[in-house]
Formats: structure tokens, C-alpha cells, sequence
């Protein structure tokens, strides 16, 4: 079993390497691009039989406390 | 007065604080990240560096390392508590400062001198800046772009919380004297109890000619200050 967690900074907050990309793809010659925002993503392996509800629970609790920080980031969590 | 100033792994501002304390007279000593318990201690430093490498955001993990439930508590007691550099990172993951420090806007690390004003004489941490006195005082970081929502901003302004903003020589809130886009060129603030602030600049590594600039001297004394009247206060 996985958990799979995408963090993504928040729409208010300034980021400046998605901006930096997002500037590079125009040089490319890539059109179209309205934004580009950069995050992380972080795999988390989980023992084979976890029970999904308690480790959703777990794991959103983390997310909040230490993968993520509120403040400045959202983040999506999936468990496969 | 006892200085406590913490190490974690990848602290590299630590020794700097010890020395600053001790240079101006008072007892500083290390308080290993492990360790539950502060011992005697007056005030607190959170000492700038790379604790954990930075790994996952600037100070995300060193802020449950066991050693910071013990701040937390000497916080929540009324304990003075100053976050440098790394330090102010910490404390802002920790909760106990509000707001968050991002990637500078330019994506460079700034290692250089910059221009501080005070914003404000009302806290135990500028109390004895000379009025008007614009602080010379290094930086050195490549997350310190000071970010918070606009209601914890105008919260901010209202409680008179910021306490020390990017300027130019002469004192000007200016966007080119703002190293890294901080909002409000806020460069250092306080909590609403004003005995816990935070700031990027090092006033440690600024407390002696030698080093060029003696400007960061001024922090601390506020600080003394600030313990001697609480001491007096304790006798009477």
C-alpha cells in the first residue's frame, strides 16, 4: 500500500520558481502556459492490510503538523 | 544573566550567539537539541544555520525535536525567546510566531549587509535602540521572503508586532532595499505577548567593530535591559 501526497503552494503565495519555469517554457517557445506552480510530492509506503480510514486519519494529521505548512501550502493525499 | 542558546543538528550561528553574549558580559551556554530541559535560563536564542538540512522546509523538523517543547513551555511562561535566521524559521513552524518564511524572490542566497529600521521601541527586543538608529547587519539566507495572509498582517500592524524592517542607508522602506520580498520589508517580528520575536538578520555576527558593524549590540542590550527591569520587578 501507498500514500501519495502533492503539495502545492498556495494561489497568494509568491513563487518564484514556478514563475522562473513558467518564463523559461515562453523562451522555449511553449504558448498557452497561464501559470506554472511548483510543490513536492511524497511517497509514503505503508504495511500491506493498513486499514485505509485510520491511516487516511494518520496521515492528514501529519500533513498538517509536518508534510505541509498550512500557512503557505495545500496539499492532496490519495491512498492506493 | 544566563543565555541559553540551542543546538540542533546543522545549527552553524550557535557558537556566534555564545560568543556575543559573553563579549557583552553575560553567560551563554549550548542546550543540545535532545535535551527536555533548558536548565537556568533568562532567554532563549534559536541560532541560525541549517537544522536538518532544511529538509522538507527550513525548520519543519527541528521544531519537534524534544528541546522545543521545553522553549514552548518557556514561552507560555513568559520567557523571552529570540529566533535568528534559522531560528525565526522555527519558530514560525513551530507556531510560535506567526507567518512563514519562503524562497527569496529572486531564488539567490543573500550573503551581505542590508539596512534595518526599527519599527517600534515597544518590545524587550529594541527597546534600547537609539531612536532612529538605522542597524548595518548581515544577512545570510535563501528562505527569509516573509510571508503571512493579509489578516494576520493587519493583525500584525494593529498590535504593533513588526519589529524590524528593510531600509535603505537612510532609513526608506524601499523595494531595492528589500533583499528578498519580504511583505512590508518585514524582516523581524514579534508574538502578540511580545517575549518571543523572530528575524532573518544576524545581530550576532554584528556585535563588535572588528567585524565591521557593532549595530547588533543594540538587540541584545534591549534584551538585558528587558531581564534586569523583570529581575528588579521579581524583587520589589
Amino acid at each position: 500500500m501507498k500514500a501519495k501526497i502533492i503539495i502545492t503552494p498556495k494561489k497568494a503565495v509568491l513563487d518564484p520558481q514556478g514563475k522562473t519555469v513558467q518564463t523559461a517554457l515562453e523562451h522555449m517557445g511553449y504558448t498557452g502556459v497561464t501559470g506554472v506552480h511548483i510543490g513536492k510530492y511524497i511517497e509514503i509506503d505503508l504495511a500491506p492490510g493498513t486499514d485505509k480510514a485510520a491511516a487516511s486519519k494518520a496521515l492528514n494529521d501529519a500533513a498538517h503538523k509536518l508534510f505541509s505548512n498550512p500557512v503557505i501550502e495545500d496539499y492532496k493525499l490519495e491512498i492506493e | 544573566m544566563n543565555f541559553s542558546v540551542l543546538q540542533f543538528p546543522a545549527s552553524n550561528c550557535d557558537q556566534d550567539a555564545v560568543h556575543a553574549v559573553r563579549l557583552l558580559g553575560h553567560s551563554a551556554k549550548l542546550v543540545w537539541h535532545k535535551d527536555a530541559s533548558l536548565g537556568e535560563t533568562d532567554c532563549v536564542i534559536v541560532p541560525g544555520g541549517f537544522s536538518y538540512g532544511d529538509y522538507l522546509r527550513c525548520g519543519a523538523i527541528a521544531r519537534f525535536s524534544p528541546v522545543m517543547r521545553a522553549v514552548k513551555q518557556f514561552a507560555d511562561n513568559g520567557g523571552l525567546v529570540l529566533g535568528v535566521c534559522n531560528g525565526f524559521q522555527v519558530l514560525t513552524e513551530a507556531g510560535l510566531l506567526p507567518g512563514a518564511l519562503i524562497r527569496n524572490r529572486d531564488l539567490q542566497f543573500h550573503c551581505e549587509n542590508i539596512f534595518l529600521k526599527t519599527a517600534t521601541n515597544d518590545s524587550p527586543f529594541t527597546s534600547r535602540i537609539p531612536a532612529g538608529k538605522i542597524l548595518r547587519v548581515p544577512i545570510a539566507h535563501g528562505e527569509g521572503c516573509y510571508f503571512a495572509d493579509e489578516e494576520t498582517l493587519a493583525r500584525l500592524k494593529a498590535n504593533n508586532q513588526i519589529l524590524w524592517q528593510y531600509c535603505d542607508a537612510t532609513g526608506n522602506l524601499t523595494d531595492t532595499a528589500n533583499p528578498n520580498g519580504a511583505l512590508l520589508n518585514i524582516a523581524g517580528i514579534c508574538n502578540e505577548k511580545r517575549n518571543v520575536a523572530g528575524l532573518m538578520p544576524h545581530p550576532e555576527r554584528a556585535c563588535e567593530p572588528l567585524l565591521g558593524s557593532d549595530d547588533g549590540k543594540w538587540i541584545f542590550e534591549s534584551i538585558f535591559a528587558a531581564l534586569k527591569n523583570k529581575t528588579v520587578a521579581a524583587e520589589a
